[in-house]
């Protein structure tokens, strides 16, 4: 660590570094920037996705050449400030001031300069190597926007390429500028922003009292100014390093000026438009573009919410006419056939090998992996409706309905992707900007029914509903919908005393779907998910598969069975046997396994005589609560690890686990109790 | 004319009106999120679209944002005497 002043003078790259070591770039920008696209273009497949460490935000790196050189490129989350609100800008701020990248390459957008700068005036007051890239020259020349870049450059004093990226175009002059920074030839040196006039006293008393204190790597002015944001973490911080007496002058010089954060943001844009007043050439106002004449349809109140249920109804209509089938045909025809190679392969091994491999393996991370043809097309959807901007104004139409939970718009989105799948559903979460209402959604997400419950729903209501499973199936979805709603306006009256949270989302303009940005998006997920398949799943499987073996090799009198028939008096409440029981308890690693198991227990019958066997076992009650059990029950295991992944808490991640216990055991009850009431 | 014709709620703008911002405080987040999207005072704002209830849009510094309609109503701003 060479501890070179706070003076904002930026000699950052040592030139012998280069080639020696690898020179760490990083990408800042505001959201719908073109961040991602730039990333892409740069790295290509040669990125990483992980998480920042101790945190469920979304990390990306990776690394490119250029002139016979390598460089790592991180992309750091998309922030619209650098105030520590949530844990994306603090993460962007702390790896900028800690990690000191040798250039930080900050996207704006030439269609709207004004805002997009935003952030470039909290980067310029960080004293890191900056390169302005001015994405998006394409829209801004559409809409009749000018941007004189090399007036731009001068009023801000930092190196500006215009770019756009969605054709690919300024990336090499880009990269070309980024190495004349980091030579040294070009040495970016931007004047940071003033706070407007009538805080700039109390600015410099705040500076003047913690200056001593101020602990490395912080600039000192640029830490009084966050505390005059009413930045919790600085203000975490510096109460951390004060003495107590300095700390309470500094809180009461706060206290007296708890509105400086305007005076900030004012400050801030007052650079703004001192530095684009001379480069932007035409201001655009009251413009009507297209985006605005598609929000008078795709935005109205009740018009957006017929285009959104259109949607809704095409994404399920390809589901079920794609996505299903193909489901079906991998788990009857790749599962199956090579179920059967390797039962031939292995017919020689002890019969606990086989078992291991064959129904251990194949048939638990083989049929959880068979769903994957569904997760793609719902990925691609999201990922295709997310790119073109669409996301946002599903979020803006639904936000009134989700007020009746506490929650906002944006938690539609990751509801919606828990018709496909609930893993990406907990995962999608990350959208929702507040924890609270963040948690809120994990909570009820695992009540939004799966395909995976849905095959059980498909293989069972036939078989003891006839004509009428298609109501049965509507009635269950409804219930588990209904379940929902209610087990969210609960929660939130009881777990967030009914606080709501604020609901503020740009609208994003529309634009042309770019194809790379989906498909890499797509590639990542499913990735993601088959990883997981691996892993986690994998290893529950074969628990699973070793308690249904053991001790004697006989599912009758297994571990498995054991446990099922201690539990069985209160499968035997909502009328399950100890067999629905089990099969129950075995859908916890894929809920699909629940008709698996009942196979295996029924003595490994086909399918369409499996469902005879069934209806003929047990009565429409038994049925009907074994059903209602199935949509509301715990989540599947892959959920729960994710819910712990993304809640970071045990008690949390148990907390939905017996919640939906109960739910489902008590909705069974009823079920059975009002079934048997009426006769069935 | 009465001022608190002039002054009013951002939720109470119609859709197509122009106004200048004058002041909000909301909570912290909600302050920093509204200031850096570029609502600070003397800043031009335009309702987009405001249907009387639900979530309504507004522009501002050549940006669309959609805001909740408890979000605006902590907005005040000062009407333009001719639009």
């Amino acid at each position: 660590m060479n501890d070179c002043h706070e003076t904002p003078n930026r000699n950052a790259v040592p030139l012998t570094a280069i080639g020696e070591e690898i020179p760490l770039i990083a990408l800042a920008g505001q959201p719908n920037m073109g961040k991602s696209t730039i990333f892409n273009l740069l790295t290509g497949l040669n990125q990483h996705v992980g998480n920042w460490p101790g945190k469920t935000v979304e990390r990306r790196e990776g690394s490119f050449h250029y002139n016979q050189q390598t460089f790592r490129l991180v992309d750091l989350p998309g922030t619209y400030s650098l105030t520590a609100n949530s844990p994306e800008e603090l993460i962007a701020r702390e790896f900028i001031l800690v990690e000191k990248p040798a250039v930080v390459v900050a996207v704006v957008s030439a269609a709207n300069l004004e805002r997009s700068l935003y952030l470039v005036s909290e980067l310029a007051a960080l004293g890191v190597p900056l390169v302005v890239a001015l994405n998006m020259m394409d829209v801004a020349a559409k809409e009749g926007i000018q941007v004189d870049t090399s007036l731009l450059e001068e009023a801000l004093g930092i190196p500006v390429v215009p770019m756009t990226a969605s054709r690919a175009a300024g990336v090499r002059e880009l990269l070309g500028v980024v190495q004349e920074v980091l030579d040294g030839k070009r040495v970016p040196a931007p004047q940071p922003p003033e706070v407007r006039s009538d805080h700039q006293e109390v600015w410099k008393e705040v500076e003047q009292l913690i200056a001593p204190y101020v602990p490395a790597p912080y600039p000192q002015s640029w830490m009084a100014l966050k505390l005059l944001e009413g930045d919790v973490e600085a203000a975490r911080r510096m109460q951390a390093a004060l003495p107590h007496d300095v700390w309470e002058q500094v809180q009461i010089l706060l206290r007296a000026h708890d509105d400086a954060f305007l005076a900030v943001a004012t400050g801030r844009y007052e650079w703004i438009g001192r530095t684009i007043g001379t480069a932007v050439t035409q201001h655009k106002i009251g413009q009507i573009g297209w985006t605005e004449r598609i929000d008078r349809w795709a935005a109205h109140p009740v018009w957006g919410l017929f285009i959104l249920a259109g949607i809704l109804g095409l994404v399920f209509w390809l589901t079920f006419t794609l996505g299903a089938p193909l489901q079906e045909l991998l788990d009857a025809r790749v599962v199956v056939s090579f179920s059967g190679l390797a039962s031939r392969a292995l017919a020689t091994t002890p019969s606990w090998v086989q078992g291991v491999i064959v129904d251990g393996l194949i048939g638990g991370v083989g049929s959880v992996l068979t769903f994957l043809p569904i997760l793609i097309i719902f990925f691609a959807t999201f990922a295709l409706l997310e790119d073109i901007g669409y996301m946002a104004r599903a979020a803006y139409v639904m936000d009134n309905l989700m007020h009746l939970m506490g929650l906002h718009g944006k938690s539609f989105l990751p509801l919606f992707l828990g018709f496909g799948c609930n893993v990406p559903a907990i995962m999608g979460t990350r959208v929702i900007d507040s924890w609270p209402a963040r948690l809120l959604t994990i909570l009820i997400a695992p009540l939004v029914p799966c395909t995976a419950r849905m095959a059980v729903v498909a293989f069972i209501a036939p078989a003891f509903f006839g004509g009428n499973a298609v109501w049965v199936s509507w009635g269950l979805v409804m219930l588990s919908l209904l379940t929902l709603v209610i087990a969210g306006v609960l929660l939130n009256q009881v777990i967030f005393k009914g606080q709501r949270s604020a609901f503020i989302m740009e609208m994003p303009l529309y634009h042309i779907p770019n194809g790379r940005t989906i498909g890499l998006l797509v590639w990542q997920r499913s990735f993601s998910f088959v990883r997981k398949a691996g892993t986690a799943i994998l290893a529950m499987s074969l628990l699973v598969w070793g308690l249904s073996y053991l001790p004697g090799g006989d599912l009758n009198t297994s571990f498995l069975a054991r446990f099922g028939q201690l539990v069985e008096p209160v499968g035997r409440w909502i009328g399950l046997d100890w067999r629905l029981t089990v099969a129950l308890i075995t859908s916890f690693p894929a809920k699909e396994n629940a008709i698996a198991t009942l196979g295996v227990i029924f003595g490994n019958s086909s399918e369409a005589g499996l469902a005879g066997l069934l209806a003929s076992t047990f009565s429409m009650a038994s049925a009907l609560s074994f059903l209602v059990v199935t949509m509301l029950f715990i989540p599947c295991m892959a959920t729960v690890a994710v819910i712990k992944q993304e809640t970071d808490s045990w008690r949390w991640t148990l907390l939905s686990v017996f919640m939906l216990l109960l739910v489902s055991v008590a909705a069974g009850a009823v079920a059975y109790r009002l079934a048997s009431l009426l006769g069935f | 004319m009465l001022k608190g014709n002039f002054q009013i709620p951002l939720s109470d703008m119609a859709t197509g009106e122009g106004a200048t911002l004058l002041v909000f405080k909301g909570g912290r987040m909600v302050n920093n999120r509204l200031a850096s999207l570029g609502f600070t005072p003397g800043a031009r704002v335009s309702m987009v679209q405001n249907y009387g209830r639900g979530p309504l849009l507004v522009e501002v510094r050549g940006a669309c944002v959609a805001l909740g309609r408890g979000e605006a109503a902590k907005i005040l701003v000062e009407r333009s005497t001719h639009e």
